[in-house]
């Protein structure tokens, strides 16, 4: 059971018959329990490094820390939106609602994951560069993705009906990345204009190595399968949600032939 | 495709003509922000000349917000949109027209509100050729993701509050662009705005592009 099988209607990643021991319906399988305790025990490990195991920075002191949460939230942020929009593209060509969960459950979490990003990246350059904002491109065009993210959950949430909700979503999905492109290049071009090209001053550009850069990548893995494991959980809520709003309108309709037939 | 689009433009250009509604209600709206935009920043302090550019393209963009919703409204009534479906139209000769109709009437918002810049505001309008050159690209990028925007919004009970959500974000490179476009022709460096202009015709070109393909997805909708 992977996620990256596209199929459609025919075998949903939802498994057929899920019910924990209190007996209500779960969107947990064995796969996802297993993901889950990953996530679960690397968690403390990835606050024991970044917090004890890791020295401070020799430029940028205890703040480098907080790169340790920025860093991995950029990476999955960056990748739950490059699924949305592939998951549009493929919505667009097989019509599947497979893909309209993929995409929204990525939208989801992407939108949750760009807001950690810039809380931390604000906190950060608070510290770092006495300014919580800078008209940076990356800055921006995140902001910016944050808000598209935002448009599309509301454009998700306002639309009655699941055809025109997936239709809709999708339309926004694509256009998702040409308008970041579009957004980090113009600002790009007009800052350049205007001050120094870059933020990111040389002073502070440090040497990662050792044991904080295998913290970097350990906590970007661990993030990743965070993203691996919710979007499963993510995708099934939906699904459960979908039979629910079918089943509904299937219990309205009789109800509404028994009443027409006495 | 272009026959379907001048006939959908017609269509909305000949509405507009009868109800007056953009010259009548849109215009006027465009007008009062510049003079609550004066009153906001003092005009003898100089702010006001310099903040000119953003404030006509912001401006732009609440007419634009408007204008849309104005696009959609005139068919929303009861079997209108399905009586559009059965015209056979194709969809990007629809979109097109829609977006042209649009184009025209903003285009007509900027020229009264460049007359407004230029009594209210005192700026001088000595780089028209940029002017153009840049409100004409503007015009058409913002008409276009403004009729993308407009037709996904269409049926919604909350169109009018999600619109500008949708479409403002999408906008805003043409604000920067035209924004920059604008001072560099209002203070006499005409050189620094072209490649601006240039900007926003390729986003023109990716936002028509957008909107002839997926125009027809929305439309669909049963």
């Amino acid at each position: 059971m992977s996620i990256g099988n596209g199929q459609s209607a025919g075998t949903p990643l939802a498994t057929q018959d899920t019910r924990s021991v209190t007996g209500h319906p779960t969107t947990g399988s064995p796969a996802t329990r297993v993901l889950g305790i990953i996530v679960l025990l690397c968690l403390p490990l990835v606050l024991w490094l970044s917090f004890v195991a890791t020295p401070p920075d020799a430029v940028q002191g205890e703040s480098v820390r907080l790169l340790y949460v920025h860093v991995p939230s950029v990476t999955v942020a960056y990748v739950a939106c490059f699924v949305t929009f592939v998951a549009s593209i493929m919505w667009l060509w097989k019509r599947s609602e497979w893909w309209d969960l993929v995409g929204s459950s990525a939208a989801e979490i992407g939108s949750v994951f760009t807001a950690l990003t810039l809380v931390s990246g604000m906190i950060w350059g608070q510290i770092t560069w006495g300014t919580a904002w800078e008209w940076d491109p990356r800055l921006t065009s995140t902001l910016f993705l944050f808000l598209l993210l935002v448009g599309y959950q509301a454009l998700r949430a306002a639309s009655p009906d699941r055809s025109s909700r997936s239709r809709r979503s999708a339309v926004i999905g694509l256009l998702l990345v040409p308008n970041i492109l579009i957004v980090n290049r113009s600002v790009q071009w007009w800052r350049s204009l205007h001050q120094d090209a870059t933020l990111f001053r040389t002073d502070l550009d440090f040497r990662i190595e050792g044991l904080m850069l295998f913290t970097w990548m350990f906590t970007t893995a661990v993030g990743m399968v965070l993203l691996v494991w919710l979007l499963f959980h993510r995708f099934r809520v939906g699904w459960l949600a979908n039979r629910v709003e079918e089943r509904q309108l299937s219990e309205a309709v009789a109800a509404r032939r028994a009443e027409a037939t006495p | 495709m272009l026959r379907d689009a001048m006939l959908v433009a017609g269509k909305d250009l000949r509405v507009e003509a009868r109800t007056r509604v953009g010259l009548g209600q849109v215009a006027p709206f465009a007008v009062l922000v510049l003079v609550l935009f004066g009153f906001a920043l003092d005009p003898d302090r100089g702010i006001l000349e310099a903040a000119t550019p953003g404030l006509f393209w912001i401006t732009v963009l609440f007419a634009s917000v408007l204008g849309v919703q104005r696009a959609y409204a005139v068919e929303s009534g009861a079997g209108v949109r399905d009586a559009l479906r059965l015209t056979s139209l194709s969809p990007g000769g629809m979109f097109l027209g829609k977006a042209l109709a649009l184009a025209v009437q903003l285009l007509a918002v900027e020229l009264v509100l460049g007359v407004g810049v230029i009594v209210l505001y005192g700026a001088d309008p000595a780089g028209w050729i940029l002017l153009v050159g840049t409100a004409l690209p503007a015009t058409a990028g913002i008409a276009a993701a403004g009729s993308l925007s407009g037709v996904l919004a269409v049926g919604l009970r909350v169109r009018e509050t999600l619109l500008p959500l949708l479409l403002l974000p999408v906008l805003a490179p043409v604000l920067l662009a035209a924004t920059r476009a604008f001072e560099a022709a209002l203070d006499g460096s005409p050189a620094d705005g072209w490649p601006w202009a240039g900007l926003l015709a390729l986003f023109a070109v990716v936002y028509v592009g957008c909107g002839i393909g997926l125009y027809g997805t929305v439309l669909e909708e049963s």
